[in-house]
């Protein structure tokens, strides 16, 4: 049944602030967001929050819950005793517009470098042909909701700003490693992955896996195998004779994401004039790949062994990770 | 002069769901300057709360079909009020829409053959919508959202806009702030694509999330366009009611797709007892021949619970009435004994996960409490069926904002198909307009003033009212006077009461720091919007004397086919009054009229 909540919400923008602390009639059933908004509609009018949908579709209202990554929308409130007082604060990765909203500008940037999905030709028609099994390791990173909770919780910059130029973070991995799996897609992106998007950065600590409120195997089935494949583009001379390798995909060079970003900040120009579309102009450049209907084949996570070790460097573990693939490839 | 920074594009896009980022790709590969303008995060539209899937008769899996059955599906299912060439085009060119954002990166779930895989949905009569397990949404306005961003579209996101503006009778340009820093912004543009969705936010129990606020429907108004069908209101006929804070979630009919039942407290599969006379001859009328339909649509009938929405949330609505409803005033949905556990978590993902997560539910195992939740508004802007052109040069329609092309009711799966068809068409009339436009509009400062001053009087308002609570009566008011029954007395009661919400709204003043991110302000200003969908709902309501589609009236149970089936209502302002107008409908050539004299 109803009780009164004792709240501490973080309250300030990016000049400072602190805690302020309520108390807010809460009612059975409830989750933090109905707290957070009740706080709104009746003690706190300005008290900034993001949310959309209320139901974990949208990936809007990430917060920290008692310093734990969380959609507020789908955490309960009974989930905690109802003498304890919650505390919420903003994500603490990004940098704090007011109250509990951030500037998540970043991913946006991100999003931008990745080479789209790029196929042999087009669909007219409805002529691509793929297998459910083959779609279904894609499908489970596109069930991404773009919350950024991973983001918030990956170390190599929740406590490194310095880190964020060079590093992509968890949630393009997956984007990374979804294109990489796609039955139809032709560019090779591994080397980019590595190079400009900092993958080698991840120690694999699986904390992205931990708060991600979908459920995506970040780590097991999308960064590992992903390390795994660059390894192979990178360190594989002698095993190539008699493993095989795809050769059909056309490497990416750097970062598709240039000029001026389409995504508008206050008090920022327009972009000046129409760019031709990215997506085209680098397409032209390359030749036409046969597309390869049943995909990279079944997908090979990290053995548990190696994921749950810390290692410090991400060669070392896409290197194992490599020769586990190699021999299982091998024998079949 | 007003302090704003300042834009100039040739097409506006407001809003950033699956029509806007259709329509702006669309602009944009036209070659015109295009900027999409949207009130949340880009991503975070309400698309992504579809479920179920887009409808397109691509015969992958039943090839019976084609673009003229789903044709007469849409007809039939919107009580043929539908503006009949847009209920064309769409059934025509959403295949190709599909295929196209499979190009774009889209992972459609397949059939065994490797095609797009096509599943059953509420008056479809062969399965028909392309999906992603439950999670459609999410996936094409992922795919368009990347596809936006890698061509290059500009976007101003977290970004209101709160006035069209005009030079003469066209449209120059629009108004608005920035959420984050509150600060004005003016754009310049001479076509402005509204795709700003729906009014859900104006009732209490709802499947819309907060952006949904009518704020492209009153622009449009307050710009000099039309309403046509703005009392239809679909009721989508499975929400969620328990607990409390989860209630009018909207649960997919991708359940009864899958062979979910509608059962009453007695255990009764109620649905036999509702199904109308109109859609009889294909509907089964027992159970067996319902389940039996699942695996052979040719040789037996559908399963009444797979009637269009309104039949569905009007029998919901009677079994709850009638005493014979759950604990917490809702029906039972039941997918547990019909399909094995591995499949419904294989099928309905996101399903199982929510009620898991919010309901302590195990679908699997247990049915789901369910009753009728306020989904989406079929009433809209009225435009140009090939276009997407409303009656202001330069302004253009897109998506739930627009109306027509469902009649008096959606079908479930149209309106994603219905998204990318006319968000595609809408983008480029624009860019084709402003290609042929021999002057560019200017936009007056003083209407700019105007909007600035308007936005800012809630700071200045020395009233006392608080702009949540107006919103909360407004919401209350609209459920139990203007909901899935309505009858004379009512919306007569609701007129007057939005009469006097307005003038509480005049003295809605805003506290609190200022105007950056100030979510108490930003509510003020919805309201605005909110209270004047909500006007023209109720106008049209009581105008409309039958029952047919997502109007009900208690008082005028029969739908009128002689009459009202011939008549659209349009709605317009003059001189800051709401003007009702009857409107002949288009007349349906009669080719297409033959597709209707078969019996099944």
């Amino acid at each position: 049944m109803g009780y009164d909540l004792n709240m501490r919400v973080w309250r300030g923008d990016a000049t400072g602030g602190g805690f302020s602390s309520y108390v807010v009639p809460v009612e059975e059933g409830e989750v933090v967001l109905d707290a957070i908004h009740r706080l709104q509609a009746e003690q706190a009018p300005d008290l900034a929050v993001r949310w959309n949908c209320k139901a974990g579709k949208c990936g809007s209202c990430s917060a920290e819950v008692n310093g734990k990554p969380r959609l507020m929308c789908m955490t309960r409130l009974s989930s905690f005793d109802p003498t304890e007082t919650i505390t919420v604060t903003p994500m603490r990765t990004f940098p704090i517009i007011r109250d509990l909203v951030t500037d998540v500008t970043f991913n946006y940037e991100k999003a931008r470098e990745v080479p789209a999905f790029t196929p042999a030709g087009d669909n007219k028609g409805g002529k691509f042909r793929m297998a459910q099994v083959d779609v279904e390791r894609g499908q489970e990173f596109r069930k991404c909701i773009e919350c950024f909770l991973c983001q918030n919780t990956c170390h190599v910059i929740r406590d490194h700003d310095d880190n964020k130029p060079a590093f992509a973070g968890p949630r393009f991995f997956i984007r990374y490693a979804e294109l990489d799996m796609h039955p139809l897609d032709t560019l090779d992106r591994r080397k980019m992955a590595q190079n400009e998007e900092g993958l080698g950065y991840c120690n694999i600590t699986k904390c992205c896996t931990e708060v991600c409120p979908e459920g995506i195997h970040i780590t097991d089935n999308g960064i590992i195998p992903l390390k795994e494949r660059v390894v192979d583009a990178k360190y594989d001379p002698v095993l190539i004779p008699f493993l095989g390798r795809r050769k059909d995909r056309r490497p990416v060079g750097s970062a598709a994401g240039h000029g001026p970003s389409p995504i508008k900040r206050p008090g920022q120009p327009s972009t000046p004039s129409p760019v031709t579309t990215d997506v085209a102009a680098r397409t032209a450049t390359l030749a036409p790949a046969p597309p390869e209907p049943t995909g990279l084949g079944p997908m090979v996570p990290g053995p548990a062994d190696q994921a749950k070790m810390a290692a410090p460097y991400a060669v070392a573990a896409g290197g194992l990770g490599f020769l586990v693939w190699a021999l299982r490839r091998r024998r079949r | 002069m007003v302090e704003t920074e300042r834009h100039d594009y040739d097409v506006i896009v407001i809003g950033a769901g699956g029509s806007g980022l259709r329509a702006a790709i669309a602009a944009h590969e036209a070659g015109a300057r295009t900027a999409i303008v949207c009130k949340s995060l880009l991503g975070k539209a309400h698309t992504v709360m579809a479920e179920g899937g887009a409808a397109a008769a691509m015969g992958n899996v039943w090839p019976e079909d084609n673009w003229q059955v789903h044709f007469r599906d849409t007809m039939r299912g919107g009580k043929m009020l539908n503006n009949w060439r847009m209920a064309q085009l769409h059934a025509l060119e959403a295949p190709d829409r599909v295929y196209e954002l499979e190009e774009w990166g889209a992972l459609f779930d397949r059939t065994k053959d490797g095609k797009i895989s096509q599943r059953d949905f509420g008056g479809h009569r062969y399965a028909r919508l392309a999906h992603v397990g439950d999670r459609t949404g999410l996936e094409m306005i992922r795919t368009l959202q990347q596809r936006a961003v890698q061509i290059g579209v500009d976007v101003f996101m977290e970004c209101t806009i709160t006035r069209l503006l005009k030079d003469g009778g066209k449209i120059a340009g629009a108004f608005g702030y920035w959420r984050e820093t509150g600060s004005f912004i003016t754009f310049t543009a001479p076509a402005v694509v509204l795709a700003t969705g729906g009014i859900g936010k104006s009732f209490q129990v709802t499947s819309n999330s907060w952006e949904y606020t009518g704020d492209g429907h009153a622009m449009a108004l307050w710009a000099g366009a039309s309403l046509i069908n703005m009392e239809f209101v679909q009721f989508h006929p499975t929400g969620m009611v328990w607990p409390p804070s989860v209630k009018g979630i909207l649960i997919t009919e991708s359940v009864r797709g899958e062979g979910g039942v509608l059962r009453n407290s007695e255990g009764k599969r109620f649905m036999f007892d509702y199904i109308p006379d109109f859609f009889k001859a294909e509907t089964a009328d027992n159970e067996k021949e319902a389940d039996a339909w699942y695996a052979d649509h040719i040789n037996n009938r559908r399963p009444p619970e797979l009637l269009p929405r309104d039949e569905v949330a009007r029998a919901i609505n009677s079994e709850i009435k009638a005493g014979r409803g759950s604990p917490h005033g809702g029906v039972y949905l039941d997918i547990a004994t019909r399909r094995s556990a591995e499949d419904i978590k294989r099928r309905l993902p996101s399903m199982y996960h929510q009620f898991k997560e919010l309901g302590d539910v195990d679908i699997t195992k247990e049915p789901m409490e369910v009753a009728p939740t306020c989904h989406y508004v079929m009433g809209g802007i009225e435009v140009d069926a090939d276009t997407q052109a409303s009656i202001v040069p330069g302004l253009y329609a897109a998506g739930e904002v627009s109306g027509g092309m469902h009649g008096s009711n959606r079908l479930g799966g149209n309106s994603l198909s219905d998204l990318l068809v006319f968000g595609r068409r809408a983008g480029d009339s624009a860019a084709d307009y402003v290609s042929k436009l021999p002057s560019r509009p200017r936009i007056s400062e003083a209407d700019v003033q105007a909007a600035a001053d308007e936005a800012e009087e809630p700071f200045s308002n020395p009233g006392k009212e608080n702009p949540y609570a107006v919103m909360k009566d407004l919401q209350e008011h609209m459920q139990s006077l203007v909901g899935i029954i309505r009858r004379a007395e009512e919306l007569e009661r609701a007129l007057k009461e939005i009469d006097r919400l307005k003038e509480r709204a005049k003295n809605v003043s805003v506290r609190g720091l200022g105007r950056e991110y100030n979510p108490g302000w930003n509510t003020a200003l919805d309201l605005r919007s909110m209270l004047t969908v909500s006007e023209c709902i109720a106008k049209a309501a009581l105008e409309r004397t039958e029952s047919r589609g997502g109007h009900t009236r208690d008082d005028y149970p029969a739908t009128d086919y002689d009459y009202w089936g011939t008549i659209n209502l349009v709605l317009t302002e003059r001189n800051g009054k709401l003007q009702l107008d009857r409107k002949p409908l288009p007349v349906m050539p009669d080719e297409l009229k033959t597709l209707f004299e078969e019996s099944h």
